[in-house]
C-alpha cells in the first residue's frame, strides 16, 4: 500500500527521537507515512475521510504525548501502536453515533490493547477542551494576561508594561482575579 | 495567623519557580510543614496552570497536523483504499447458498487431485533451493584440510571448529560489512560465517530477515574484519530483459565459481513475478550469490533451481532486494547502510569484473548443534 504511494515510511527510533527534539520534518513523515493505513480502517468500516483524519490526528496526539512522556517502549512498532489506538478510537466513537452493527470490524493491520490508555488520553482531553471553554468565556484583558503568564512565561513585569499598570502590585492583584475566574468556569462545565 | 489566598498563591508560584530566596525557601518549607493544607492547594495549582500550557500546546499540535494534513490528496487515497464491493460480493450474496455447495464440491476435487499427484507437499520435486548440505565425512576432511592450511598459514584459527550443516554464497551490499544471502541458508542455523575468497573467516550477525523474498541480511561482527573499501557494484532498480548476460559467482564448492548465463524469463518458478528465470549451471551452495549483467550491476540474487529440466534457475529480482533493504529497522543497524551508486565494474571485460568481484563474495557456512 505504501511503496503503491510512494510514502517515506521513517524507522521508529528517527520518529522517537525527532519528536523529542520537535522536529517538523519528523512529525510530517510519521503524518504521511500512516494515514493512509488508518483511511483504509475508517473508511471501510462506516467512516469517511473527515472522521478518518480526526480519528487519526487523536492517535498522533496520544502517541506524541507518549513519546513525551518517555514512555514509548520500542518493542511495540509504532505502526501496530497507532492502528491499534485507532481502531480503539473508531470502536467507541462508533458505539457513541449508534453506527456499530456489533460483530467484529474490519481489521487490516494487528493490533494490541490499548483501552486504558485511549481511557487516560480521553479524561486528559475532555480536561483540555474545558479548559479551552473557559478561555473563550474569560475575555479581555484576563485572556491575555493568563496566555502570557501561563502559556509564554512572561514575565510579571512584561505583563506591566504591556497593559500599563502603574505598579506591579496592581498587575498581580489583576492576574489574581483573572486566575480565580479562570477557575471559576472551568469548574461550573 | 491567616494568610490571603493571593498571598499564598503568590508565594506558590515563587516556590516552584525557583525565584525565591534561600531564607524565605526555608520559611515557606517550615509553613507547609506546619500546614498540610498549602500542600494540596500547590497541587491543585500545578495541576491547573499545567492544563493552560498543555492547552496551548495541543492547539500548536492540532495546527501543525492540520498543515501536513492538507498536503494529502485524499480523496484520490480513498478511492484506492475503498473495497468495493464488486459484483462477485452481489453474487455472493444473493446466490452464496448454491455456490458454497458447488465450491465444496470443486475444493473436494482439486485437493484429491493433489493428493494423488503429490502437489500437497510444500515441497515441490521440481524445485530445490540450493544451500548446500554439507555430509559428515566430506565436512570432516574438508576441516582437516582447512585446519592444516592454516597452521601452515598463520597459526591462528578463525571460526567454530564444528563442521558447517549448510553452506551457500553471500555478497557485500556495504563496504562496512553488511552481507546478504537466502534466508534458507541460514535458516534454523545457531551461528553464521562468512568466509572470504582468501580462505578468511569472519562471525556475522543475522540482523534481518524477508522470509517472503528469501533474503537475509548479515552483519560482520568479527574483530578481525577491516572494510572491503568501496563496493564495485551497483543495484539494478529496472528489470532486465530477456536474453541479457548474465553471470553468478559462488560457492558450490570450496573455491569460487563462475557460472555465466542469461535471462531467460520474466517469472519465476510457478509464475513468480518476483524472480527471474534463467538458463545458468548453477548448484546447491550458489544459493545466495549475486547475479550480474555485462555492465557489473546486481540484478538479482540466485535462490533456487529446477531439478527436471538442467540449467534452469532462478534468481529473486534486484529490486526486491532494494525494498528488504530499505525495510531493515533503523534501530538494527549499528553501522551506516547506505548503497553504493558508483560502478566501477561497467567498463570492464568480464574476466577483469570477477577480479574485482571476487573479493565481495563470500562462502556463507551456517552452523548448528
Amino acid at each position: 500500500m505504501n511503496n503503491q504511494l510512494n510514502v517515506e515510511i521513517p524507522s521508529d527510533s528517527e520518529v522517537i527521537i525527532g519528536i523529542l527534539n520537535n522536529s517538523d520534518s519528523v512529525l510530517k513523515k510519521l503524518y504521511l507515512a500512516y494515514f493512509p493505513m488508518v483511511l483504509q480502517l475508517i473508511v471501510n468500516n462506516n467512516g469517511d475521510e473527515d472522521e478518518a483524519k480526526d480519528i487519526y490526528q487523536e492517535a498522533i496526539i496520544v502517541l506524541y504525548n507518549k513519546i513525551k512522556r518517555g514512555d514509548f517502549e520500542l518493542s511495540s512498532k509504532l505502526k501496530t501502536y497507532i492502528y491499534s489506538v485507532c481502531r480503539r478510537l473508531w470502536l467507541k466513537r462508533l458505539k457513541q453515533m449508534n453506527r456499530y452493527a456489533g460483530g467484529d470490524i474490519k481489521d487490516f493491520e494487528e493490533f494490541l490493547p490499548v483501552e486504558e490508555e485511549v481511557e487516560r488520553h480521553e479524561e486528559r482531553d475532555l480536561q483540555i477542551s474545558k479548559m479551552g471553554e473557559a478561555l473563550k468565556l474569560l475575555g479581555e484583558p484576563c485572556k491575555t494576561i493568563m496566555e502570557d503568564f501561563y502559556m509564554h512565561n512572561r514575565s510579571m513585569q512584561d505583563i506591566c508594561e504591556r497593559f500599563g499598570y502603574t505598579n506591579a502590585d496592581n498587575a498581580k492583584t489583576q492576574k489574581y482575579k483573572c486566575l480565580q475566574r479562570l477557575k471559576k468556569l472551568f469548574f461550573q462545565q | 495567623m491567616t494568610m490571603r489566598d493571593n498571598q499564598l498563591l503568590e508565594m506558590i508560584e515563587r516556590y516552584l519557580g525557583g525565584e525565591m530566596t534561600l531564607q524565605e525557601r526555608e520559611e515557606f518549607e517550615a509553613l507547609r510543614k506546619k500546614d498540610a493544607s498549602i500542600d494540596v492547594k500547590m497541587a491543585e495549582h500545578k495541576d491547573f496552570t499545567s492544563l493552560i500550557k498543555q492547552y496551548n500546546e495541543r492547539k500548536k499540535l492540532e495546527t501543525r497536523l492540520n498543515a501536513i494534513h492538507q498536503e494529502i490528496d485524499v480523496h484520490t487515497l480513498k478511492e484506492d483504499l475503498m473495497a468495493h464491493p464488486s459484483w462477485i460480493v452481489q453474487m455472493w450474496r444473493n446466490h452464496h447458498s448454491k455456490i458454497s455447495v458447488a465450491a465444496s464440491v470443486a475444493i473436494l476435487a482439486i485437493l484429491l487431485t493433489l493428493f494423488i499427484t503429490g502437489d500437497l507437499s510444500n515441497k515441490d520435486p521440481r524445485y530445490i533451493q540450493l544451500k548446500r548440505e554439507v555430509d559428515k565425512i566430506k565436512g570432516r576432511t574438508e576441516q582437516l584440510n582447512t585446519k592444516t592450511d592454516k597452521i601452515i598459514k598463520d597459526g591462528k584459527a578463525n571460526g567454530p571448529t564444528i563442521n558447517a550443516k549448510f553452506k551457500g554464497t553471500g555478497f557485500a551490499i556495504t563496504g562496512n560489512g553488511y552481507i546478504v544471502t537466502n534466508f534458507h541458508v541460514v535458516n534454523g542455523g545457531d551461528s553464521v560465517y562468512v568466509q572470504n575468497d582468501a580462505g578468511e573467516s569472519f562471525h556475522t550477525k543475522v540482523i534481518y530477515t524477508d522470509p517472503n523474498n528469501d533474503l537475509a541480511f548479515l552483519q560482520i561482527t568479527d574483530p578481525n574484519f577491516k572494510n572491503l573499501g568501496p563496493i564495485p557494484y551497483t543495484f539494478k532498480k529496472s528489470k532486465s530483459d530477456l536474453g541479457e548476460d548474465v553471470y553468478t559467482l559462488g560457492y558450490p564448492a570450496n573455491d569460487v565459481k563462475l557460472s555465466p548465463g542469461a535471462v531467460t524469463g520474466a517469472t519465476g518458478f510457478k509464475g513468480d513475478s518476483t524472480e527471474y528465470e534463467l538458463y545458468i549451471p548453477i548448484n546447491p551452495g550458489n544459493s545466495g550469490g549475486p547475479l550480474l549483467d555485462s555492465k557489473g550491476n546486481i540484478i538479482g540474487v540466485i535462490n533456487g533451481k529446477q531439478t527436471e529440466t538442467t540449467g534452469v534457475g532462478f534468481a529473486k529480482k534486484s529490486n526486491y532486494l532494494l525494498k528488504a533493504i530499505e525495510s531493515i529497522p533503523g534501530d538494527s543497524l549499528s553501522k551506516a547502510l547506505s548503497l553504493n551508486t558508483k560502478n566501477t565494474m561497467a567498463n570492464l571485460s568480464r574476466t577483469q569484473q570477477i577480479k574485482k568481484l571476487r573479493n565481495y563474495v563470500f562462502m556463507v557456512k551456517v552452523y548448528n548443534q
